[in-house]
């Protein structure tokens, strides 16, 4: 049987464990962003059920929702979406062993896999970055 | 074993997420970028257009493939994180059995709302 690791920060270790760098606080919102997706996605699934009963109750439930604090909810979740897509490819690659360097000796100037892979994190947040004003102006400004 | 082959899984299912759902945002949320190009339309959750997209075969198989995927790679997701509070070992058996259950309730609820739309006739 394969020893086991207490976990001793518990929830707290999400967030505040220690003296964690941004690539930490990118976990972070990469967790945060998966559970409010899942949350919205279940929901979903029964609202898009309104369908069964016909075109009528498709549009009493999306009349119910038609009010600033679900559009502003949804924008949320849409920004939750583009946030977890563009760093879970990050991630993905990450996991299959690319964009993290070649292990070397420890020699001065010291680099390890997190400070070599670095760039391709503000890569990621800049496209997000970018995705979101797009999303942002469509979602706000020109959408009919 | 089985750990880590679910866990490929998890990874496989974010690539085909990232797809399918990059399809359905894309249609339901960029409508004036792709009506700019001529490829969508800025009233995606008007009802002709949801019926009209829920009644076209292709929207129904990508709408199961994705309310699939998405199942598992969320429940397992939500699945690890309660796991690495070091539960005990019959909580952590638990919650994988009730994220099982619960995911193929909801995929099997899901994919009988997709096929009756996809037969209504006359909507
Ligand atoms: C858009 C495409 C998506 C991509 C590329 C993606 C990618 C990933 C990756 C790479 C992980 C981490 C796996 C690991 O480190 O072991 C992950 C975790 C997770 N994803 Fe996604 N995902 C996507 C969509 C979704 C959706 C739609 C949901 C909800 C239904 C979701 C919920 C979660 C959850 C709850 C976790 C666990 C977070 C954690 O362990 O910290 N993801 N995702």
């Amino acid at each position: 049987m394969q020893h086991r690791y207490r976990n001793n920060l518990g929830l707290w270790g999400w967030l505040g464990g220690g003296r964690y760098g941004f690539d930490r606080y990118a976990y972070a919102l990469h967790r945060l962003t998966g559970l409010g997706i899942l949350a919205y996605f279940l929901m979903h699934i029964f609202v898009t059920g309104t369908r069964l009963n016909g075109p009528e109750a498709w549009e009493s439930a999306m009349n119910f929702f038609d009010n600033p604090l679900f559009r502003v909810g949804e924008f949320l979740v849409y920004l939750a979406f583009l946030y977890h897509a563009v760093n879970g490819i990050r991630l993905v690659l990450v996991e299959l062993g690319l964009l993290v360097g070649k292990p070397g000796l420890p020699s001065y100037p010291y680099s390890n896999s997190v400070i070599r892979h670095r760039p391709v994190l503000v890569g990621a947040m800049v496209i997000t970055a970018v995705l979101v004003l797009f999303a942002g102006a469509d979602f706000f400004f020109l959408t009919k | 074993m089985r750990e880590s082959r679910l866990w490929f899984w998890h990874i496989l299912s974010a690539v085909a997420i990232l797809f399918l759902l990059g399809l359905h945002m894309g249609i339901m949320h960029m409508g004036t970028v792709l009506e700019a190009l001529g490829l969508g339309s800025t009233h995606p959750t008007a009802t002709a257009e949801v019926f009209a997209r829920s009644q076209h075969l292709f929207f129904m198989i990508t709408y199961i493939a994705l309310l699939g995927t998405a199942l598992f790679h969320g429940l397992y997701g939500f699945r690890s994180i309660l796991c690495e509070l070091s539960l005990s070992q019959s909580l952590q058996k638990a919650i994988g059995r009730l994220c099982t259950v619960a995911g193929f309730a909801l995929f099997l609820y899901g994919t009988y709302v997709a096929v009756r739309v996809f037969q209504m006739k006359g909507v």
